[in-house]
Formats: structure tokens, sequence, C-alpha cells
């Protein structure tokens, strides 16, 4: 055992933290209502913080070392982020407060939407999706909506490239759409020729990631736009790749008609061990009235003495609210800042310095795993964990081969169009020379595979827990810490 | 800044490319559509980007220089100061889904927690590693009934005092759902509706009821007559419940809810004007494979050291694609690491003591207010940290003119029952003094005669 639950540390009796006693004469609590007993454990403050902290030791973090999960950006989280979404002004509004209270949070939120619409080059934009998904969900929905608007019934399919996240079909589908895969062609583009064979007056629109999941700039993204909105579809643009296009060119711009950013990839906002995310969504004009509420406006401009007014709207043909209230917002406040210390300048540093680390990590490796498409990449690439002459090591195993070297793994076994992918991620916020010990991980694993593959196979060897039973996990499905009073 | 790449750098980088200079690398991009000029203000440093964010939030009056009698669904409670320090953790804020359970066992083992501390709080089995937030929490309970009855019971049931943001959330999600069939019953008199008056609209097509609990308006009904009921016509119930409330009341699964969901913002999360929260989806076992997002699962690795790692994934979208009932990917993970942190500090004796505080000063509250003249509580029923008072005048006028007292009035019931023009709900909690309250009542008492 690494270390107890909070519950096999309880005691009977313990206090962790004492709250003032009642000022107010004593009511009673219907008898009938109140619960016979709370099972919750009891602990001092100090226990309390010991734990935690050993848990927190056994994580592995950006904090401590390069995480090159694909299609995850993890790059470096700014603290500056941490303080500015903490500053009393923000943590203290309730969000229900009436809006001349709260302009501040308001104006905040414009100027986000203003700078996410440059960004991507839409003329609108709503920060009330929690997270890439939900903001998928948004676009899928808005297809939705546009299209019934239009009395135009009879679009059912939604296209997805095979190199498209896994969120996207799972979206559609949820949508109530009929999901439609594309293949890809040899180069790693959408084939365009599979494209035109599957659209027709039935397609609702097409879901895009540009660069896709091999870490590719579709070398035909006019074309593949132009197909879809040939046939009447709309084209849902997936933003958890944007980073590679910051100040390199505006999705708008290519004729993308909605797309979701991810702020805790491309804006830096943490990851937090599995969320919270942020994921606006940005459409173009004839979109606009179909974005969930609430939506920030100016409602009266400012003047040199008065500052502007800000207030909620309800777009005209909304799709609803998608989530209480209106956003992640100390989310949206860890971006704003981000953007707001790179400028235009920085944002296009950005996307040039993890291209540039892609594509140097590649030329570094590329001798020792096989490349299933060899271009030049964008933010990520794709290679294949495994050899033909070594069909006993996996892809799996170099994986966990790299927590010995201290590295976090790549994604594996996506896209699942790559015969035992791993798709690696450095972003732009690595050294070089955290690269070329990367690299040379990597390189030594493939020479490992060769001659010492056990090595491999029984990896990790360092880490705080072996190779876990997940199917003993799945099949006895303990979800629970034993409680002291079981049996 | 964040780059740190030197020239030198650089260059040997370009060098084992094989390319000249960065731009080279986006060749393949649109030429008319590369490198645009982005019309922005330019970049700032840290010192001045702290003194830009605090312009903003300096134009905001807050809960704190206010005197905050808003609830709603968002709750001002005492964060202990342990909670924000080991959020903070670089090695908790900074993971990412613990994909690789080797190298994440602080998450693995934290979320395991949360999950037994929503399952024990809310009285059910099991609990998943979160969802976005107490509304989305509701969407997918929609979502998990319609698909355990494969579409074949298309009506589901919402109580009109369930939060009227989780209706419409819901509602987002499912209205477009083939042959789907939402009914919310009293609307119309929502104060003078209580649960049991769902039963006679629970039929064989239903396939889920939702209640709250306390409702919106603060209330506590017993639900063992409901939830007897809708089992009798083979339907679910779902109760969406305050996690404070439960540090004292009977829980939903006592009353036989087979979906308990709820807003976990009480939970040692900061206001932040809205998110991020957590909403927090526990059940009975029998459902655990219908579940929507992630489950933590003990097992053990290859020398039986105890370890954690995430379960049952076969049923994500990233697997099962568009045979998934949902596509959610990131959850509010440090959102529920906030929630276990603040529910091991207080405990069984520290949430029981929050839950007290919260019951008597409400009630307190409630007392004077009723006292004065035009002014009256909807006592009928017990209620826990909330409640409705209907006021002599407009209570946009109560409110506004509170908010010149400096005091943030509860929530204009009318934004969301039409009618109910003249009622504030009212929210107490810990963080209120008897002096405070017994202001709110003065000014209450001054507003109405202006």
């Amino acid at each position: 055992m690494l270390e107890p639950t909070i519950y096999e540390l309880s005691s009977q009796g313990r206090v962790g933290v004492l709250f003032p006693a009642p000022d107010v004469p004593n009511f009673a609590i219907p008898q009938e209502f109140k619960r016979s007993d709370l099972p919750l454990p009891e602990l001092s403050e100090l226990d309390v913080i010991r734990h935690f902290t050993h848990l927190s030791s056994l994580n592995y973090s950006i904090d401590s070392g390069l995480y090159p999960l694909g299609s995850c950006t993890m790059k470096y989280n700014p603290k500056i982020n941490e303080s500015t979404a903490r500053l009393p002004g923000f943590a203290f509004t309730h969000p229900l407060q009436p809006e001349n209270t709260i302009q501040g949070n308001l104006a905040l939120m414009y100027d986000l939407q203003e700078h996410l619409k440059e960004i991507s080059g839409f003329q609108a934009v709503t920060l009330e999706p929690a997270a890439g998904a939900q903001g998928e969900f948004v676009g899928v929905s808005i297809i939705r909506a546009y299209h019934r608007h239009n009395n135009d019934q009879e679009r059912t399919k939604i296209l997805i490239p095979d190199s498209a996240h896994g969120t996207n079909p799972a979206t559609s589908a949820m949508s109530g759409f009929e999901v439609v895969p594309v293949p890809s062609d040899p180069r790693g583009n959408v084939d365009l020729a599979a494209l035109h064979s599957v659209c027709d007056e039935t397609t609702a629109g097409l879901m895009l990631t540009n660069p896709n999941t091999l870490g590719l700039f579709d070398e035909n993204v006019l074309e593949v736009v132009k197909i879809v909105h040939d046939v009447g579809g709309l084209v849902y643009g997936d933003g958890a790749n944007l980073n590679a296009l910051l100040g390199v060119t505006r999705p708008g711009d290519l004729g993308i008609d909605i797309m979701h950013f991810n702020l805790h990839k491309t804006f830096s906002t943490p990851h937090g061990g599995g969320g919270p995310g942020a994921g606006p969504v940005g459409v173009t004009s004839k979109l606009a009235d179909f974005l969930p509420y609430p939506i920030v406006e100016k409602i009266e401009e400012g003047t040199d003495e008065l500052a502007p007014l800000y207030g909620f709207v309800t777009p005209r043909y909304s799709i609803g609210r998608v989530k209480s209230f209106q956003g992640q917002f100390g989310v949206l406040v860890r971006a704003f800042t981000y953007i707001r210390m790179h400028g235009p300048e920085g944002l296009r540093k950005i996307a040039e310095y993890a291209v540039l680390n892609a594509n140097y990590l590649l030329s570094k490796v590329r001798d020792h795993y096989h490349l299933p498409f060899d271009r030049t990449c964008m933010h990520e690439f794709v290679v294949e964990g495994s050899w033909h002459d070594i069909p006993d090591v996996h892809a799996l195993d170099i994986a966990k081969r790299l927590m010995d070297y201290n590295f976090h793994p790549p994604t594996n076994y996506f896209p699942l169009i790559v015969h035992e992918a791993l798709m690696i991620e450095p972003t732009e916020t690595e050294s070089k020379q955290t690269l070329d010990a990367f690299a040379e991980a990597l390189v030594k694993i493939a020479e490992e595979a060769k001659v010492q593959p056990e090595l491999l196979k029984e990896a990790p060897h360092s880490t705080p827990v072996g190779r876990l039973d997940e199917l003993r996990a799945a099949k006895e499905l303990v979800l629970c810490c034993w409680l002291p009073d079981d049996k | 800044m964040f780059i740190p790449h030197t020239k030198a750098e650089t260059a040997q980088m370009l060098e084992s490319i094989g390319v000249k200079s960065i731009e080279d690398l986006f060749s393949v991009v649109p030429k008319i559509f590369r490198f645009p000029n982005l019309n922005l203000p330019t970049g700032v440093t840290e010192m001045e980007v702290l003194s830009e964010m605090k312009d903003y939030a300096a134009a905001n009056e807050t809960v704190e220089d206010l005197i905050c009698f808003l609830g709603a669904g968002a709750y001002h409670h005492y964060i202990p100061a342990a909670v924000d320090m080991l959020l903070r953790r670089g090695e908790f804020y900074t993971a990412y889904t613990p994909y690789q359970p080797e190298i994440s066992q602080g998450t693995l083992q934290a979320v395991f927690e949360f999950q037994t501390l929503i399952a024990n709080l809310t009285g059910m089995d099991v609990s998943n590693a979160s969802h976005y937030d107490g509304a989305t929490a509701t969407a997918e309970a929609g979502i998990m009934a319609y698909h355990n009855y494969r579409g074949k019971r298309p009506k589901i049931l919402l109580s009109g005092s369930v939060n009227p943001h989780n209706r419409e959330v819901l509602c987002s999600y499912l209205c477009g759902f083939e042959n789907i069939e939402i009914e919310t019953a009293g609307l119309e008199n929502p104060l003078q509706t209580s649960p049991d008056e769902l039963i006679r609209l629970v039929d064989e097509d239903t396939s889920l009821v939702v209640v709250q609990y306390p409702d919106f308006f603060g209330r506590i009904f017993d639900l063992s007559r409901l939830a007897n009921e809708v089992h009798s016509k083979g339907a679910m119930l779902a109760v969406v419940a305050n996690p404070t409330a439960l540090g004292l009341l009977k829980t939903p699964g006592e009353f036989g809810a087979d979906i308990v969901v709820g807003e976990g913002q009480p939970l040692g999360i900061p206001l932040s004007y809205g998110g991020p929260y957590l909403g927090f989806f526990s059940t009975k076992k029998e459902y655990v494979r219908k579940i929507a997002g992630r489950l933590v699962g003990e097992t053990v690795d290859a020398k039986g050291n105890r370890g954690y790692v995430l379960t049952l994934t076969a049923r994500e979208q990233h697997i099962r694609r568009e045979k998934s009932t949902s596509n959610i990917c990131s959850n509010q993970g440090l959102m529920a690491l906030a929630a276990t942190i603040y529910l091991s500090l207080l405990g069984k004796n520290g949430l029981k003591q929050v839950a007290n505080l919260c019951y008597q000063k409400t009630h307190y509250a409630a007392k004077k207010i009723n006292e004065l003249p035009g002014f009256k509580v909807h006592d009928e029923q017990p209620f826990f940290h909330e409640f409705v008072v209907d006021c002599p005048i407009e209570a946009k006028i109560v409110n506004e003119r509170l908010l010149e007292n400096q005091i943030l009035g509860g929530y204009e019931l009318e934004k969301s029952y039409p009618g109910l023009g003249r009622s504030l709900l009212i929210a107490v909690t810990e963080m209120n003094t008897v002096e405070e309250i017994d202001y709110l009542v003065n000014s209450l008492a001054e507003v109405s005669h202006a």
C-alpha cells in the first residue's frame, strides 16, 4: 500500500476544522428528516495535508517533467494565471449578481470573446461551453438548428474523417446524426474522392480536425471545405489542435463555419488532473443567432469619462443553455491573462515553436521508428510503436519504458488508423535540451527492444506501482474505499 | 518568457530538420491565408498583466464587499485555507487525466476517495469522477435513463421546483432526441405543488422523474412515497441534491432514489462567477455500467500492491466512438479534488456543523422577516438554507434598494417564474452573522416603506 485512504486514516472523534457556535436561537430540525449516520472520515488538518501531499508525490505532472501527450497540448501553465484567477474581485463574485455590480467580469468576458474572434477569424463567440467535448456538442447542435431553421430536414449525416478526435463521432451520435466515416488518403489528407462520394443533400456537415490527429495540416483544406459547402453542408473545425495555427492561419478564413477552442490546451490553462477545461465556440455571422445563451454584449458604448456598459443577451434562435450560469469563468480569466501577455507576435511565436519542436523531435527519432506519413508535421507527429522484427514489443511497452527514463509517455493507440500508434506533442515550452534527452530515451528504448525486450515488457521498473491489473479492476469493480465498519 | 529557445538553438534545430527558417515549416498552409496580421493589442509583461487583471476585478462588487443573501444554486461558504494550498500543488493541477496509472496514483486515489465520499454523502452505491456542473449532471441522468429503456419510455417528468438552469440544460441535451417527451409539472403554482403531485403523471411511458432536494425554493419533502410510485410504474427517480444539506438530512438513497446528482460547488469551491464548479453523479450498483464519464477502480500490480486505474473505459467515447451515449472527456478533476479535500477536512462533524449553522441562521432570518408587516415567508413546509418571501412591493425594487444598503439580496423568482414578481428566494449560510441578518431585516422594513 502506497498511502492509506482517508477512511483508513480516520480516527473517531478527530476534528479538522472548527466553525463558530451558532449566534442565533436554536430551531429544532424535524426529526423525520434527519439522517441517522454521516459516514465521512474524521481527520486532523495535518492528517489531511500529509495525505494529499503524499498523494501528489505519486503523480507525474508538467511541473515535474516533459508530458508529450499527443492531442492534449501539455504546455507549461504560467503561475501568474493562478494568481489572476484567484483575485478576490473575481473569486468572490456570485454568478447571479445584478449586471451593474459585475461590470469587471463582463468586460473581461467581452474582451476575451473579441480576442478569440480575431485569433480565429470568426464573427461571434460563446464562452459558455465547459470543455472541448461540450463545445463540439454546441457546434453539432448549431448545425442541426441551422438546417432545421432553413426547413432543410433531410440532412441526417455528419461526415467524420478517420483522422478526427474520438469525441467527434460520439458527439454527432448524441445529437441524433448518422456518422459517416471518411478515409484518409496516402498522404494523411482527407481522401477527396471518398469525400465527394459521400457528400449529398443529406449531408448536415463535416467535422474536420486540422491539423488532424496525425499532426498533419490537410494539403487540400480549401477543397475539402468547398466540397462540403457545395452540397449545402457546414464545416465544423475541431480546435483541439489550434496551438499549431495561432497567428499562422485563421480557421474562419479557411472557410470553417464553427470551431471550438480548448482553452486548457492552446491557452495554457491547467488540465487539473482531468479538468476543468473550457470550450468556447466561434461561428461565422450566419450562425451567430444560434449560439447558446448567455453572450456578453456591449449594451452602451463608453465615453472618455464613462466605461462602456456590458450585459448579457440571448441570441435570437439560440440552441439554449448548455451549463449553469456563464461558463468556466476562472478558466476564462487564466486564458485571457495568457493571451494578453502574448499579443499578436507572441501568439504566432507559440505556434512557430510548437511546430519547430515537433519537427525537431521527429528529425531525431525518424531513423529509429517507422513513420506512417512522412511529411513536415505541425505541432505533433505519430510514429509506429512496434517493429516487424520484434513482434512481441508493442507501443504500450515503449510507453511504459519511457517512465523509467522519467518521461510521461505519448498518447498511445490513438489515432486508430496508425498501427501501434505513439502520438507525440512536445509543445513550444520545452527546451532543446529536454527534447534531446527525450529523443535519446526513445532511441535507447528502440535499441533495448532489440537486445533486451524484457526490459520493455516488464516496464515500468521505477514507478510507485508496477503495471496494474486492469482486468481485475473491471471484473471486481471496487469503486469505493473500504469503510472501517464494513464487515 | 515561456519559450526557452535561444537563437543558436533555433538555428541548430532548423538544421537538424533540414529547413532554412521556421516559416518554411508552414508552406502547406494556403498562401493567401498564411501569417495574417492579428489586430490585437501588443503583449505585456507579467507585472503589467497583473495590474490589468486587477483593474477588471476592481470593477466588480463582491460578496466580500456586499452582504450576500443570494444562493439559487451557488452558495457563499467558508473554504478552509488548506483546500487551496493543496490544490496549488503543481503535481495535482498540472497533470492530466490519469491515462497512465503507474505515474498517476495521486490523482487516481483522490478520485477513488471522491467517489466514496459522494456515494456516502448521497446514500448511494457508486459515484463517477464528476461532470461539468450540477446542470449537466442532471442532463446526463436524463440521457442515462433514456438509454436504460432503449428509448422505449420517451417521457421524462421534471418537477417545476427543480433549478431552472438544470431544466434548461436537460432540454438542450435531450429535447432533440427522437420521440422524447419532456414534461415539467407545477410551473404555474410551484409554491403550492408538492412532489407527491407528480405521482399521477407517472405512467408506463415514463423513464425518469426528476425532483430537487431541498428543492429550488429550499423546501424539504419526504420523497419516499414518490419513489415507491415511480418504481411501481417501472421508472427511475433522480434527485438533484444540495451536498451541504446532506450533512444533516436523510439521504435521497434512503428515500429510494435511483440517481442522485447535484452541484458540488458548496464543497470548498469558490463562487468564481459561476465556474469552474463540480457536477456529482451517484447511482445504484445495478446501473454502474450505464454511467457516463470516468470511473476509478481499485486493483493490484504484479507484486500485489494496491493501486487504482480508470475502469470500465469501454463505455467511453474514445473507444466506443459513435456508440457511446455521452461524449464527456475532460471533467472537473481539480474541482473534485477540492471537494475531496474539503470533505476530508470537515469530516463527519464539520459538515454537520456547517449544515446546522445554515439551518439555524436561515430559520432565524425567516422568522424575523415573517414578523415584518407586509412580508410573508413560505414556511408551510420545512426548509433548509433558503426560503421564499413574498414582499409588499416588487422584488426587483426591494433588491435595488437593498443594494444601496450594500446588501446582495435574494434571487428574484420572476426571472424564472413569471407571476412571482414579488417573491425573493433568500439564502443564508454560515458566513452570515446575526448582525448581518438583523441588518437585512431592518433594511427590508425600511425599503418596503420608502
